[in-house]
């Protein structure tokens, strides 16, 4: 057993027992945040990709003056007509003036000043996902028939704000990697450190023969088991933040956002991090002993 | 412990020259051979070089020039990673005895044993008994600090013996010890050494080499050697 295994070196007294586990722990706080951070955003991106695809809506712009009214309903039921013959169609559902002012009651609320505004009609077109709609051929023959209709696939929004979730990854990423960097560095100066406090035993231990993985096996050991306690403490801070995090988008959501959860693979991600950082931590210790230990004659 | 044709050579300096850093030479146009089974004083007065002579032997320094061969392998065409296998080979007694202080008695002892990975049921079986062989039984879990100087080079000396080496490197051993353990303590060397130990003590005690005055001597000055039958 690894936390159990004889050493013949005193590195349990070292400053480096102090320090070290507290800043794995901050920087596997900072990793948890990250990675849940990335998760997240990607899960609200693949819900809302999956809640637009297999929809088009179909806007009018309203026509002024007397008897626009009516002319516009004209317009719907034509547009409506059009979509209704495009192959891949399932359902068209063209929204009545009361049905769009209750999508805009939440913003605007119920005045009668919105009831007279010269609103734009939406019609709701549900296609069939595996049917290939040619959308440029639709819309054009849309605009030629029905005068102000418009087509909108939603995917100009989509690939914008999927082009954000994968810069806010890649930024999650590049952010554990910095923090990796920054903890195998400070494992290397403190096994530096170590190893010039220990200069004496070293040299004895090299002197009777000891081979250098021996000594570099020994400062491994003990910084896993400092990485990797560290980790757990990170972990134990992070746990709780990221569930009053949760709880407070939760309260925030009211149907703006959707629901926003840490898949399982995030879990295991974020539960595997203090291993992660035990791992990083011994392997740097390890590289950086046998580095110096080269010097020696 | 492996068995070697008497007269081969153990260890062998050819025209070694030592300088640290850019000072003078320490040693100069060294040569001398150790033959298997032989036993030798190395004498000269103080700083005369014997500790780094010695140092060049246990590999714990490289030569400016010249060459070392030990247990035939020229160590300048050695590779780094078969040397543990020759140091292990290599009993050393340091002048400064370079006990491990947070370590307890038996656990210095045991060192040479655990780093080639001997079973701790032997570990526990061998150590305690050398360390009664040497006085120090009741010192079992004493740590260096607490012990006398006399007691730190016993435990040194059971130190370099326990892995039973081919060659016994002494620096000053009975420097810190009384007449009666000095003469235990040659003993147990001459004990060594006729089953196959080659031994080099290094010592400016005249009256010791006297009173073994049958084992040739190896005379350091002025950074030459000469040996003195």
């Amino acid at each position: 057993m690894m936390l159990a295994r004889r050493s013949d070196l005193p590195l349990k007294g070292d400053a480096t027992s102090r320090f070290l586990p507290w800043l794995v722990a901050l920087m596997v706080f900072l990793s948890a945040i990250a990675i849940a951070g990335a998760f997240v955003v990607n899960g609200v991106i693949s819900r809302w990709d999956r809640d637009v695809s297999g929809t088009l809506t179909v806007q009018i712009l309203p026509v002024a003056g007397d008897g626009g009214e009516a002319m516009t309903d004209e317009r719907v039921r034509a547009a409506a007509e059009v979509m209704r013959r495009v192959p891949g169609v399932i359902a068209v559902n063209p929204m009545d003036k009361k049905q769009t002012l209750a999508l805009l009651e939440p913003w605007l609320g119920s005045t009668e000043v919105v009831k007279d505004l010269p609103l734009p009609r939406l019609i709701d077109v549900a296609i069939d996902p595996e049917t290939r709609v040619p959308l440029a051929d639709v819309a054009e023959r849309l605009a030629k028939t029905v005068p102000g209709a418009s087509l909108d696939d939603h995917r100009v929004w989509l690939s914008r704000l999927i082009s954000l979730s994968l810069t806010i990854q890649w930024l999650a990423v590049a952010v554990v990697v910095l923090i990796g960097g920054v903890t195998s560095t400070t494992v290397v100066y403190a096994t530096r450190t170590g190893m010039a406090v220990h200069r004496d035993v070293i040299e004895v231990l090299h002197l009777i023969g000891a081979h250098d993985d021996y000594v570099a096996r020994q400062f491994a050991d003990r910084a896993f088991t400092l990485g990797f306690s560290g980790g757990l403490v990170g972990l134990a801070m992070a746990v709780p933040t990221l569930s009053a995090i949760g709880w407070a988008a939760r309260r925030l959501e009211g149907g703006f956002l959707p629901q926003m959860s840490l898949p399982l693979l995030g879990f295991i991600a974020i539960g595997l991090l203090p291993a992660a950082a035990g791992i990083i931590a011994m392997l740097a210790a390890r590289v950086t002993v046998h580095g110096t230990l080269a010097r020696l004659p | 412990m492996r068995h070697r044709p008497i007269g081969e050579d153990i260890v062998r300096l050819d025209c070694v020259g030592l300088r640290y850093g850019l000072g003078p030479e320490v040693l100069q146009d060294v040569n001398f051979a150790l033959p298997a089974g032989s036993f030798h004083f190395l004498t000269g007065a103080s700083g005369a070089g014997k500790s780094s002579l010695l140092r060049l032997m246990f590999l714990g320094l490289r030569p400016t020039r010249g060459r070392v061969v030990l247990f035939s392998r020229d160590i300048a065409q050695t590779q780094r990673y078969e040397l543990p296998a020759l140091r292990r080979r290599v009993g050393v007694v340091f002048q400064d005895f370079r006990l491990l202080d947070h370590l307890s008695t038996l656990d210095n002892v045991a060192l040479p044993l655990r780093v080639r990975g001997v079973k701790e049921s032997e570990v526990q079986k061998h150590v305690p008994e050398l360390l009664a062989w040497v006085g120090l039984a009741e010192q079992l879990h004493s740590k260096p600090p607490t012990l006398s100087g006399g007691q730190k080079q016993r435990v040194a000396i059971a130190r370099a013996v326990i892995g039973r080496p081919d060659l016994l490197l002494a620096d000053e051993p009975t420097g810190n010890v009384d007449d009666h353990i000095a003469m235990r303590l040659l003993y147990l060397f001459e004990e060594l050494n006729k089953l196959g130990t080659t031994i080099l003590v290094a010592t400016h005690s005249e009256q010791l080499v006297q009173r073994f005055a049958h084992h040739p001597r190896l005379h350091l000055e002025h950074g030459l050697v000469q040996k003195v039958q």
